[in-house]
C-alpha cells in the first residue's frame, strides 16, 4: 500500500490524489483518533491520538473515552475536563480512565469545528464547554458553526467571574477600576482567556455599561491563551487588569500576588473567598457566572446520550464534586440533559440580544 | 531547608530500584520516540499517559517516567537528523544543518557523540538553573509583554535569511512561505477563518509536524526514488564509534553559550525548545569568528541546537512549574499530567508540593546520567534502527510518517497536506532553496503576528509601544546590527568591488 501511494505520488496524471486518499482513507479505525494542540504558542501540544494508538499497543489497556478540554491546561474548561474526568473515573461512573485532550484556539472554535467535522459520531468524546462556549456560538463566531451542531449534555457547577487586579496596583474596587476607564479608557487595557468580544471581554462591558459608560469601542482588551496568561500579563504590568474565572486565579490569589476587585454573582462566594465583595454590592448589577458543563457529538445515539448524562449525574451527586466546588470557588448549577439543552438554547437568544445592545454584532 | 538538603530528600524518593527502572525504560522510550520522525517529545509524553495510569504509578513515579521521555526525546531528536537529514522532532531541525554534512563527510559518530555531549552540557545546566533558581526565574515571564514578545520573535525571524549561508534570498523566501503558511486557519484574535478557501480542514491552520513531516522525510523519498538512492540522504555509514575529545574541547564554549541562550527561551512561556535550538544555533554562529564552515559541519553547529534545546527542554519547566503557564508542547502535557494527578503548579508549589518538586528535580539529574550513558558509549543500538539498508529503512520511515501524522487529528486531510508538502519539498530541493525556514516561518509567524496584535491593542495602534522598554529595545537592536544591517551593508560594499572587476 505504501509503495503504492508513493508511486502514485509520481504519476504525471492529477489522479494520484485519489489513488492516495483510496488507499489511506478506508480504515476509518475506530480507534480515539485524537486531537491536538493547534495553537502554536503553547502549543504543538498533545498528539493523544498517537498516545492512545501507541499506548494500546504498549499496554495493552482497552480503549479509553476522551475528554476536550478546548484551551491549554490551567484554564477553566481544563479543570472542568480534569475534575469531571476523573471523579467519573474514581466513583466508576466508567469503566476506564478518560484521556484528558488539550486543544486551545479560537476561543474553543477549533474544537468545536473539530469535532462537528470530524468526530460528529464518536460516542467516546465528551467536550468541556462553558457560557464562552454559549456566547461564541450566539455571535457566530465559530465560523459559521451552530449551537445545534452538537448536543449539550449538562452544567454541574458555575464558576463566578471574577475582575483581578496585580497586588500593587491603585485600584482598590470594582469603582475605582470603572472610574479609571471612564476617565480615560486608554490608559486601562484588560486581558482575558477568551478572545475578543468573548465572555471575559463581555463581561467587563456589562459592568461598564452598567456604570454608565457607554463607548464600549474604546475599552482596550486583548484576548491571550488561557487565565493563567492573562495574569501574567497583569502581574507584569502590560495590562491593568484581568478578567476571568475565580478558578483560574485561585493560586495566584492564595500567594498573594493578586487582588479580586469583585465577583459577579448574587451572593458572596463561600469559605476563604468570603471576603470578596460582589459587584452587586458594589453598586454594579451584574451576575456573569460561567457554568462548567460538557457537550457531546451530534450524532451520537440517544442511549450513548443518556450514558453519559447518568455518569455526568453521578459525578454532580458526588462528595469529590462537592469538595471540589469548594476548592475552587464553584457554586453549586446542576442541570443534566434536555433541561440543559433548553437552557442553552436560552442564554444563547439572550447573550445574542445582549451582543447587539453593546455592539459586538449586528 | 537550603537546596541540599531538599535535594537529598528529593533523591530518597527518586532514588529507589522501580523509580530508576522508570527512569532507564523512560529514557530509552523516549531516545526511540525522539528519533522517529513524526513523534516527538509531546507524543512520547502522551503515549505513556495512559500507561502510567494502567501501572497504577503513583504521582513521583509518574513525573520519573514522563520526563525521562521529555529529556530522552530531546536526546534521541539529533540521531536522524544527523544520520538521515530528517529532523526527529521540531526542536531537533537546526541540528540538520550541520549535523548532516559532518556525517557525510564520514563523521557521524563523532556528530552524534559530540550532539550527546552538548545534550548533557544543556540538560545539565539547565536542570542546575532550574533547582536554584526556578521561584525566582518565574518573574521573567512577567517582563515579558506583547511588545517584548513581538521584539523576540522578530530578532528570531531577522535571522532567517542568514540560515543558509550560500543563498540568502532563497532562504528569505522559504522563510516567507513558511510565514505565509502561518497565516492559514482561524485568527486568534477574531475568530474568524484566514485563507482555508472554506475549507474547514485548514480551519485548524496547518500543523508544523505535517510540513516538517512533509518537507523532509516524503520529499526524501521522492529524491530517493528519483535518483535510484544515488544522490538520496539515506545509507550514511556509520564509523567506529570514537569520542571527538579535541571537538568537543574546541566547542565547550559553544555549548555554554548555547545552554544559556536555550535555558532564557526556554524560560519564556511560548517560546519553547524550537525557539531555543534555533537562536543558540543563530546566536553562535554570529558569534564565533570563523562561521565560514556553519551549514557544512561544523562541530559547533551541531553542538550549539542539541545544547539549547536541551537547556530550552529543562528552562521550559520553569514556567509551568511556578507559574501553571507552559513554555512548550511536552510541558503543556506534563502540566496536564500534574493536574491529573491533583498537583496544581502555581507561585505556591515549591511550598505547598516539596517532595513532588524534589522529586522531579533529583529524576532530572538522574535521567540525564542515563542519558549520557544511553547516547554515548551505547548511541550504536539506537543506530542499528537507521542503518538498515534504505530499500527497507525508507518505508519504513515514510509508514511512521503517515501513522504519526494521522494520529495527529485523526483525519486524511493532513496526510494529503503532508503529500502535497512532500511535492513542494521536491521541488524547492531541485531549485536549491532551504527548507528549513519554511518550518521556521511557520512555527514563528503565528507567534509574532498575535504578539503584535495584542501591543497594538494596548497601545491603541502607537508604533512607539514597540520600543518601550529595555528588554524590547535590546531585541530590536540586536536584530537590526545584527541581522538586518549586514544583509544591507553587505550589497553596498560589494557594489565597488563589482566595479573594480
Amino acid at each position: 500500500m505504501l509503495i503504492m501511494l508513493i508511486t502514485g505520488g509520481l504519476r504525471p496524471t492529477d489522479t494520484w490524489q485519489d489513488d492516495a486518499l483510496s488507499h489511506v482513507m478506508v480504515p476509518r479505525p475506530c480507534l480515539i483518533t485524537n486531537h491536538l494542540e493547534r495553537d502554536l504558542k503553547q502549543n504543538h501540544l498533545t498528539r493523544l491520538a498517537g498516545a492512545v494508538v501507541l499506548g494500546l499497543g504498549l499496554s495493552g489497556t482497552a480503549q479509553a473515552a476522551e475528554c476536550i478540554a478546548p484551551a491549554n491546561p490551567g484554564g477553566g474548561w481544563d479543570f472542568t475536563c480534569r475534575s469531571i474526568s476523573k471523579i467519573m473515573y474514581d466513583i466508576k461512573a466508567v469503566d476506564e480512565p478518560i484521556q484528558v485532550t488539550n486543544m486551545a484556539g479560537g476561543g474553543g472554535g477549533l474544537a468545536y469545528t473539530h469535532v462537528v467535522t470530524e468526530r460528529a459520531d464518536d460516542a467516546e468524546l465528551i467536550v468541556a464547554a462553558s457560557s464562552a462556549t454559549a456566547t461564541r456560538l450566539a455571535q457566530n463566531a465559530f465560523g459559521g458553526m451552530t449551537s445545534d451542531q452538537v448536543r449539550f449534555l449538562g452544567a454541574i457547577g458555575a464558576d463566578p467571574g471574577v475582575i483581578v487586579v496585580a497586588k500593587d496596583a491603585p485600584y482598590q474596587s470594582l469603582n475605582d477600576l470603572l472610574d479609571a476607564v471612564k476617565a480615560d479608557p486608554s490608559k486601562v487595557a484588560f486581558a482575558g482567556g477568551s478572545a475578543v468580544g468573548g465572555f471575559d471581554h463581555l463581561k467587563v462591558l456589562m459592568a461598564l455599561g452598567r456604570a454608565g459608560f457607554d463607548d464600549i469601542t474604546k475599552v482596550k482588551y486583548i484576548g491571550v491563551d488561557g487565565g493563567a496568561d492573562a495574569i501574567t500579563q497583569t502581574i507584569g504590568g502590560f495590562t491593568q487588569a484581568m478578567t476571568g474565572d475565580i478558578s483560574e486565579v485561585v493560586g495566584f490569589l492564595k500567594s498573594g500576588d493578586v487582588r479580586v476587585l469583585a465577583s459577579f454573582t448574587d451572593e458572596r462566594l463561600p469559605g476563604e473567598f468570603s471576603d470578596i465583595p460582589t459587584a452587586k454590592e458594589q453598586g454594579i448589577d451584574v451576575v456573569a457566572v460561567n457554568w462548567r458543563g460538557l457537550y457531546v457529538p451530534k450524532d451520537i445515539s440517544d442511549e450513548d446520550y443518556n450514558k453519559w448524562a447518568d455518569a455526568l449525574t453521578a459525578v454532580a451527586e458526588s462528595d469529590d464534586w462537592a469538595e471540589q466546588m469548594t476548592a475552587n470557588g464553584l457554586a453549586p448549577f446542576t442541570r443534566i440533559g434536555s433541561d440543559f439543552q433548553g437552557y442553552v438554547d436560552g442564554v444563547i437568544e439572550e447573550i445574542r440580544t445582549l451582543s447587539k445592545e453593546i455592539g459586538v454584532i449586528q | 531547608m537550603d537546596t541540599f538538603s531538599l535535594l537529598a530528600q528529593g533523591f530518597a524518593v527518586a532514588l529507589t530500584p522501580t523509580t530508576l527502572a522508570l527512569a532507564v525504560a523512560g529514557c530509552i522510550i523516549g531516545t526511540m520516540v525522539g528519533a522517529l520522525p513524526g513523534l516527538g517529545p509531546s507524543n512520547g509524553v502522551a503515549i505513556l499517559i495512559p500507561l502510567a495510569f494502567s501501572l497504577g504509578l503513583d504521582a513521583t513515579e509518574a513525573l520519573i517516567l514522563m520526563t525521562s521521555v521529555y529529556y530522552g526525546a530531546m536526546y534521541g531528536g539529533r540521531i536522524s537528523s544527523i544520520l538521515l537529514n530528517i529532523p526527529g522532532d521540531e526542536p531537533a531541525l537546526m541540528t540538520t544543518l550541520d549535523g548532516y554534512p559532518m556525517a557525510k563527510a564520514g563523521r557521524a559518530s563523532d556528530a552524534l557523540v559530540l550532539s550527546g555531549v552538548a545534550s548533557f552540557v544543556g540538560a545539565m545546566l539547565a536542570t542546575i538553573g532550574l533547582m536554584f533558581l526556578a521561584p525566582m526565574l518565574a518573574r521573567v515571564a512577567y517582563l515579558f509583554g506583547p511588545s517584548e514578545y513581538f521584539a523576540l520573535y522578530l530578532l528570531a525571524f531577522s535571522t532567517l535569511g542568514g540560515i543558509a549561508s550560500d543563498n540568502q534570498r532563497k532562504a528569505a523566501l522559504a522563510a516567507c512561505i513558511g510565514l505565509g503558511i502561518a497565516m492559514i486557519g482561524l485568527d486568534n484574535s477574531t475568530g474568524m477563518g484566514r485563507f482555508t478557501g472554506g475549507n474547514l480542514h485548514l480551519m485548524d491552520g496547518v500543523d508544523f509536524l505535517v510540513a516538517i513531516v512533509g518537507l523532509f522525510a516524503v520529499s526524501e523519498v521522492f529524491i530517493f526514488i528519483e535518483s535510484h538512492g544515488r544522490s538520496s540522504a539515506i545509507g550514511v555509514k556509520l564509523d567506529a564509534i570514537t569520542v571527538p575529545v579535541k571537538d568537543i574541547v574546541r566547542s565547550f564554549g559553544t555549548m555554554l553559550r548555547a545552554s544559556l541562550v536555550g535555558f532564557v527561551a526556554g524560560i519564556l512561556p511560548g517560546a519553547g525548545a524550537s525557539l531555543g535550538s534555533f537562536l543558540a544555533y543563530m546566536g553562535e554562529k554570529a558569534w564565533v569568528r570563523d562561521n565560514s564552515q556553519f551549514g557544512h559541519g561544523d562541530p559547533r553547529g551541531v553542538a550549539a541546537p542539541e545544547a539549547g534545546n536541551n537547556a530550552a527542554a529543562g528552562g521550559a519547566l520553569v514556567p509551568m512549574l511556578t507559574l501553571g503557564v507552559p513554555g512548550s508542547g511536552t510541558t503543556a502535557v506534563l502540566l496536564a499530567l500534574l493536574m491529573t494527578l491533583n498537583i496544581t503548579p502555581g507561585p505556591l508549589l515549591f511550598t505547598e508540593r516539596p517532595e513532588v518538586v524534589w522529586g522531579l528535580m533529583a529524576a532530572l539529574l538522574i535521567a540525564n546520567i542515563v542519558l549520557l550513558i544511553l547516547n554515548v558509549p551505547m548511541v550504536r543500538i539506537f543506530v542499528k534502527v537507521l542503518s538498515v539498508p534504505p530499500w527497507i529503512l525508507l518505508p519504513g520511515v515514510c509508514m511512521v510518517s503517515f501513522v504519526g501524522i494521522y494520529s495527529l487529528s485523526g483525519s486524511y486531510f493532513d496526510l494529503v497536506l503532508m503529500i502535497v508538502f512532500g511535492l513542494l519539498g521536491y521541488f524547492l530541493r531541485k531549485l536549491n532553496v532551504p527548507t528549513v525556514p519554511i518550518i521556521l516561518g511557520i512555527l514563528l509567524g503565528n507567534h509574532m503576528e498575535d504578539s503584535l496584535r495584542r501591543a497594538m491593542v494596548i497601545s491603541g495602534g502607537d508604533w512607539k509601544y514597540l520600543f518601550q522598554s529595555g528588554i524590547a529595545i535590546g531585541f530590536w537592536v540586536a536584530a537590526i546590527t545584527g541581522f538586518i544591517a549586514p544583509v544591507f551593508l553587505r550589497r553596498f560594499l560589494k557594489k565597488p568591488q563589482a566595479h573594480t572587476t
